[in-house]
């Protein structure tokens, strides 16, 4: 009997400790799958997050390394420019890159940092229960926007791939989303790019996904798909924002 | 020994450091301490080596929390302002157990303060200036040889313990020509990095550098892994200079420059008939207690003279433990205690 679906060999097989319906287990997947596509899981070194995906150097079976909040892209160019040859890549949600981490990301970026960075927009703090993130939607309510964010008092939410690709160090910036197979599908697709890329030695490269966080936005796992869809697709438009057209 | 050659303070730091094999620095410019970037700016391509000015010491020193996870010997250098900043990869290192060496070339606070000497961050360096409950090496050279050595050292205390160490100088130390020997070649610690990340191969199981531990118990046992790691280091690194100190009327604490101003003091006072003895501590941390305690009896008095309010007085308090009085002198914002005042001070204690 052929095998159809499995593991993929580069996530360990430990349970993971995401909520129901949370997409970051599928992003894990992803990652994984295309560490496994492109052979490189021995050469690889991910850094991992201050967020709900701090533990995640227990998911994947390459070196991992875990970063105070915001500086994996800080961590990540001290171990890439220790070890030019190896692949690295970053994990990060939208407090941890967004907000704490801005200067880091960047200037990682405007360095051309030959690191990949794997955004997680969910548009939330997740971990720390469901304070705005600056990716937080206009009128969301959040623990720390209990009326709703409003533009007056707490800014616009900032579109992490718009700002990013006026840079010329980031060779390859993409926005994906969670919502449905065919997106899942092409976030993939996207993030085997962003690590091809950087195996190019092209640049720096980025892919943000949006993200499901049923648990803090206090729907279900199936109505928060559709709020990815319906809500943050609006604000955060998906596509390619630079390095489309790239040889890789 | 090498040739004799004429050199800044700052400059040796750096070049110290390739000579001991660091080929990655991360820093951000910072006044009195800059030379040791433009040293390593222009060396490091030479050397294969990597030099990055950051965006600040916040990133400089996460990159050196990177570096160091991926095996390599790294430094980073800065002044009191900057180090404030590195606070918080200094903790996550200390918890994670990597090797690096930092440079505080420190300056005159609090605040943004001046940019003159001071020895000011003492209780930051030696008490743990970030968060939690841990310990690195301080070393604090007093001359521009001391410096090229220490340096050197530093590296090889960092590996072997796995732990951060500190080189605590000033401005006037860093921007002090002095001549300066050279070794031929380096002892370098060779020492097991097997635990570093360097991608597996496929030949062994993941590698993972941490400084996360959720469960109390497995943070408890962390921690008591550290303490017996500082307890090592303090057994076997402590660093100390005792001149003068046998019969002596007063015993002087001091440490990097001001040190050499009280060896001056020594022969003025000689001169008087007043015999004054100088221990000076070169690791502040692991603190040379066993020195104080050994000579506790000996002198009428203590006394500690530093560029600060009073920071190491403390230490010296609490190693002569209640056997003789200790006194304080100090002067603070980038004023230098000079002979004059010590030699009063030390004449009005022994009245
Ligand atoms: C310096 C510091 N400040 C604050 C925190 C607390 N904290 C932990 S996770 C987090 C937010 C993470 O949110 P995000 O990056 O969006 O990740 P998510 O959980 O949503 O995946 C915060 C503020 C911390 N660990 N460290
Ligand atoms: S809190 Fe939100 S982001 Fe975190 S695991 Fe749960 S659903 Fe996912
Ligand atoms: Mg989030």
């Amino acid at each position: 009997m052929a095998i159809v679906f499995q593991r993929p060999h580069a996530l360990r097989d430990t349970e993971m400790h995401y909520c129901p319906g949370c997409t970051h287990g599928i992003v894990h997947r992803m990652v994984a799958e295309v560490i496994d596509e492109l052979g490189i899981e021995g050469t690889t070194i991910g850094v991992s997050p201050v967020g709900c995906a701090y533990n995640n150097y227990l998911y994947f079976n390459c070196d991992m390394v875990q970063a105070a909040h915001g500086r994996a892209p800080a961590v990540a160019t001290g171990i890439k420019r220790v070890h030019p040859d190896n692949v690295v890549f970053t994990y990060q949600g939208d407090g941890d890159l967004a907000a704490i981490g801005t200067a880091e990301i960047v200037h990682a970026a405007n360095r051309g940092e030959k690191i990949t960075t794997i955004f997680i927009n969910n548009a939330i703090y997740g971990m720390t229960s469901g304070q705005m993130a600056p990716t937080t939607l206009i009128g969301q309510v959040t623990t720390t926007s209990p009326f709703g964010r409003k533009p007056e008092i707490e800014g616009y939410p900032l579109n992490v791939c718009e700002m990013l690709s006026t840079l010329k160090g980031a060779a390859y910036v993409e926005r994906v989303s969670t919502h449905d197979i065919k997106n899942i599908r092409n976030a993939k697709k996207a993030i085997k790019k962003a690590f091809q890329v950087q195996m190019a030695g092209l640049g720096f490269s980025i892919v943000e996904v949006l993200s499901t966080c049923p648990t803090n936005w206090g729907i279900d796992p199936v109505k928060a798909l559709k709020w990815v869809e319906e809500k943050m697709i609006p604000q955060y438009p998906l596509g390619n924002f630079r390095g489309k057209d790239l040889e890789v | 020994m090498g040739e004799k050659i004429l050199m800044k303070g700052n400059e040796v730091i750096a070049e110290a450091a390739l000579r001991a094999g660091c080929r990655h620095y991360f820093g951000y410019p910072i006044t009195p301490q800059t030379e040791i970037a433009h040293y390593f700016a222009k060396k490091m391509p030479q050397y294969g080596g990597t030099f990055i000015q950051a965006e600040s010491e916040v990133a400089a020193m996460n990159m050196v929390y990177g570096a160091a996870s991926a095996g390599a010997r790294v430094m980073t250098s800065s002044s009191s302002p900057g180090i404030s900043l590195k606070q918080e990869a200094i903790s996550y290192s200390a918890c994670a157990e990597l090797p690096a060496v930092i440079v505080n070339i420190v300056r005159a606070g609090p605040g943004l303060g001046g940019i003159l000497a001071s020895q000011c961050d003492y209780f930051q360096a030696t008490k743990g200036g970030g968060h939690g409950d841990y310990r690195m090496v301080v070393l604090a050279p007093s001359s521009v040889q001391e410096l090229y050595e220490l340096v050197v050292e530093a590296f090889n205390i960092a590996d072997r313990y796995r732990t951060l160490c500190m080189i605590m100088g000033d401005g006037m130390l860093g921007q002090m020509m002095e001549a300066v020997e050279f070794r031929d070649s380096e002892d370098i610690c060779e020492a097991d990095k097997s635990w570093a990340v360097t991608g597996t191969g496929m030949k062994r199981d993941h590698n993972i550098i941490t400084s996360i531990y959720i469960d109390p118990e497995v943070l408890e046992k962390h921690n008591q892994k550290l303490q017996e790691k500082y307890r090592k280091i303090a057994e076997n690194e402590t660093r100390v200079e005792v001149y003068n100190c046998d019969d002596a009327d007063i015993i002087v604490a001091a440490y990097g420059t001001v040190a050499r101003i009280i060896k001056n003091v020594i022969k003025t006072a000689e001169k008087e008939g007043i015999r004054v003895g100088l221990i000076r501590p070169v690791t502040l941390w692991p603190f040379p207690t066993a020195a104080f305690e050994k000579y506790a009896q000996v002198p009428q008095a203590f006394l500690s003279v530093e560029m600060s309010a009073g920071q190491m007085v403390e230490d010296v308090r609490l190693a002569v433990n209640g056997k003789r009085p200790v006194h304080f002198l100090g002067r603070t914002g980038g004023m230098i205690p000079t002979q004059k005042e010590i030699l009063e001070k030390i004449r009005e204690i022994l009245k």
